[in-house]
This record gives C-alpha cells, structure tokens and sequence, in this order.
C-alpha cells in the first residue's frame, strides 16, 4: 500500500509540500516514485528561481522516462536538495524524506489552501 | 479508432500474484517491472530471469512450396537452416522497409515456426496471407496459419541458464545448440525449446500451449531459493537489449528504414535473386544510404537520451535518437540515433540535446556493453 502522510500537502501532479513557517519543502509522493520506478537522474531547479504554481521547475528521470515536477504553490526557490545529484535513489527510498526536491519561500501562504489534503490525494490515486 | 480492452496473457494472474506493475504494451497488459527495473536487469546479467514472453505472436506456414514461398518473403535465406535451426530475418515491404523483425525457426523439413513481434502479428498475417492468395504455384502449395493465442512464451536468460535448464528438463537432456530449437517433455506436455533470447547472455526462449503456461511459470520459479530466479519485466528486457545493441521494432526499425540503414545487412541475403525489396535493398547496399542508425554512450553523468532527441555535431543537427536509457551495467546513458551516413565515425564526438541543452556523447562500436 502507497504511504499518504496526513501532515502533508498535495498536488494533482504527484508532488508534496510540507510546510516549514513561510515556506515549503516539496518531493513527490511515495505514489509517484513507486509508478515512475527507479529514478536514475534529477534535475533540480536553479536557486532563486521565481515561480508560479503549476509551473514545471525540476525534471526526474527514472529507467524508462522523463517526468517534470510543478511548483505546488507561488514563490521563490531557497533550497535544493544537491544530495539527489549523488543519489538520486532517495527519492525512490525517502520519498518524504532525504529524496526531497527544492524548498520554496511562499509568495502568499493562503495559496495553501488550493492544494489537497491526505485524504483528498487517496481518493485521486485510488482512482 | 475503437479502443479494445489489452490482452492478457496466459501468465496475468501470476503476475498480479507478485504484485507486478503492469501496463498496456502492442495491445496486452504487461508486467514492466516486479520490484524494480535495475534489480531485474542485474539479475538477468548476473544470474538468471524468466521474462513472459506470451504476447508475441506465432504463425506456421508449412506446406511444399514453402520455402521457396518464404524466401520471396524474408530478406535472410531458409535454405541455410537445417531441421531444427532458427534464423533472424526481416519480413521487408515492397520499398525494402521493415514490417517487422523475426526469427524463423525450421521446424520440420517442410514447416517453418515465425516468431513475431506482437504489435505486428495481425499485420504481419494479413501481408502474409494477402502474398499468398496472390502469389503463383509455390504459394498455392503452402499453408498459412496464426496461431499466436494458442501458444504462451517464456525468456528464461542469464549466465546460470545450464543449471536452471538441467534442474527443468532433467540432468540427461542437452540444452539445444545456439539458434536451435527442441521438443522436449515438461510433466506430461510437451514443450518447444529455442537457444534464443533479447538480453545479450545466455539463455532460452520456451514455447508451450496456452493451457502450460502456469505450470511452466511456476515450475521455473520454484527453482528461485537455488538459482535465485527472477521474473523480469518489459522495463528490464528494454534495458538489456539496448546494451547489446539489439533494436526495437517500432523505436529503431519502421515501415521507413531498411535493414541497410540499420546497419543489419549481414540478415538480408542479397544473392537470392527473387525478394519482396531485393531492388531498392541492392541499390541501398551499393550506393550507401543517407543515414545510418548508430549507438551511442553519453560522456559523463548526465540525463538519460531519450526517444527523438534532436543530435548535433559541431553546431549542426545531423539527427534523432531512437532508443535510449540509462544503462544499468555501464551507469551511463546510452542510445541508438540515426545520423546521416557521413557522420557516422566511431569514436566520433556528438551531442544529444535534451531539454534546449547539448550534452556530449560518442559514437560507439556494437555492443555497448561487452562482458
């Protein structure tokens, strides 16, 4: 069974979002990894980078394709995971964990409010 | 275009069993990966795995005409295979473009078994049997049937085959010779046994009906605590097959490309004078074609190329990846691309461009990956 942290935010697109004051920590789901099978390069988005929501800022490939992952929420990138460069496995064994992606300091915080919760993503992936 | 629910093969409950991720693959539902496409892939390098093979497609032609029939048919010649060999053709259109890539195995002195890729057996068979409803008095002296829903299939490859196969049929029976296939008794069926495979090692490829197909899997599997066997998926026979260099119909090979230009020429017999594409194959052979598919590796630790990635060459497109992955034995990205012929070097420097940035990458000798 696919692990959905109640603590979370969720995207349509497989991502979430942990919230850290005014910013966020994003990865994706233990859903997506597990569908994308092993990843095997990431490309993580530059540092300040502005973005919207919605928008593709980082890509993770696995064996068999290329996937772009969306900023879940307005806002500016503060923090990349280098790590995943080394050992972009973590995102297949840590999925909420060491296998995060970027950190975004939030334009709005309300934004919030449009991603899913735990329950909500359960349904979609159950879908 | 109506949408007909994929097919199952005679094994899609075993692979529900062991909680196989399966997706839609040339109209079946297929197992991509079990626990995970490196593991799978290593295993097979390095021990041995049984990949369902059940979705391809089997057609018999027989008859007293047929070979001559066939050799008007395929570009490699019959009349080289003894009772009980297997050849690797192309079944090429009138253009000499490749409806699809096979192997033909003799399976009596007048019967031959094709064994076709399944996104092309209906294809295949009507081209076939249109050929012969047409063709003259050596056709009307051959049969043509398809029997792919009768038959299940299993590639069982990897370095520790011998033990794997004597533990199956037993310590007395030989594995057949390279290329060659067997009847050979399993319980109280019988099975055909081919020294074939996609992977690059060592292996098998088993054809047994329908109705085996469980017992045959499971048999297989039982022997995993003493050779550690593992089922493989598409993901994996992807992955091992483009080390070799082996190509994908649909990716590398097209209605569009000829064997010339696929740098399989060694499959096409150019001095049997009568063959659906001899023509345009002989002028192909003699004047060199425009572009040639080549592989590749990528330079450093860099995104994997992937499908229709533009190439470059000092600034210039000089073509477009067909395959491509991330090798798991080489951990490097890796591909085919065809460029145009006066590129083609090896040792030659390229790009890949991924993403609107050019990544360095060098043009390689087959296989990319060698033991």
């Amino acid at each position: 069974m696919t692990n959905v942290p109640d603590d979370l935010f969720y995207t349509e697109t497989h991502e979430w979002a942990r919230r850290e004051g005014d910013k966020v920590r994003v990865g994706i789901t233990d859903h997506a990894q597990s569908e994308l099978t092993d990843v095997v390069y990431v490309e993580l988005p530059k540092m300040d980078r502005q973005t919207n929501a919605k928008e593709a800022i980082a890509v993770v490939e696995s064996v068999k394709a290329a996937s772009d992952i969306y900023a879940p929420v307005k806002g500016t990138v503060v923090e990349v995971n280098k790590a995943l460069e080394a050992d972009p496995g973590l995102i297949n064994r840590e999925p909420y964990g060491q296998g995060w992606i970027f950190v975004l300091k939030i334009d709005n915080t309300d934004d919030l409010k449009q991603l899913k919760d735990g329950a909500a993503y359960r349904t979609q992936i159950a879908q | 275009v109506t949408e007909t629910a994929p097919k199952k093969t005679p094994l899609y409950e075993e692979h529900l069993r062991l909680s196989a991720k399966m997706v839609p693959f040339a109209g079946w539902l297929m197992p991509v990966q079990y626990t995970s496409i490196v593991e799978e892939h290593q295993a097979v390098r390095n021990n041995v795995g049984i990949f369902d093979i059940s979705h391809m497609g089997q057609l018999i032609a027989e008859g007293t005409g047929v070979r001559e029939w066939l050799n008007t048919m395929l570009t490699n010649n019959i009349d080289r295979l003894d009772v009980g060999h297997g050849q690797y053709t192309f079944l090429p259109n009138e253009r000499g473009g490749i409806i699809d890539d096979l192997i033909a195995y003799r399976v009596g002195e007048q019967e031959f078994l094709l064994v076709v890729n399944a996104a092309r057996t209906d294809e295949d068979f009507a081209w076939l049997q249109e050929h012969l409803t047409a063709g003259g008095a050596v056709a009307r002296e051959t049969r043509l049937t398809n029997r792919s829903a009768d038959f299940g299939g299993v590639a069982i490859q990897g370095p520790r085959i011998a033990e794997l196969f004597h533990a199956i049929f037993g310590n007395d029976v030989d594995l057949p010779s390279r290329n060659a296939i067997v009847g050979l008794p399993f319980n109280e069926t019988k099975v055909s046994v081919a020294r074939t495979g996609y992977t690059g090692e060592d292996g098998i490829e088993v054809f047994f009906r329908a109705s085996d197909a469980v017992n045959f899997w499971n048999a297989t599997l039982e022997r995993r605590k003493a050779f550690g066997v593992k089922p493989c998926g598409l993901g994996a026979r992807d992955t091992l097959r483009l080390e070799m260099c082996y190509p994908l119909n649909g990716s590398d090979l097209s209605p569009k490309r000829n064997p010339i230009e696929a740098g399989l020429e060694f499959f096409v017999d150019l001095a049997k004078t009568n063959f659906i594409g001899r023509n345009v194959l002989l002028k192909a052979k003699v004047n060199g074609t425009r572009e040639k598919l080549v592989p590749f590796q990528m330079k450093e630790k860099v995104p994997p190329p992937r499908p229709h990635y533009a190439v470059f060459q000092n600034g210039e497109r000089i073509g477009e990846v067909t395959s491509g992955t991330l090798s798991p034995s080489l951990n490097r990205g890796i591909g085919m691309a065809y460029v145009s012929a006066k590129h083609v070097k090896i040792g030659a420097q390229i790009d890949i461009e991924i993403r609107g940035q050019k990544f360095p990458a060098t043009i390689e000798k087959k296989p990319l990956y060698k033991k």
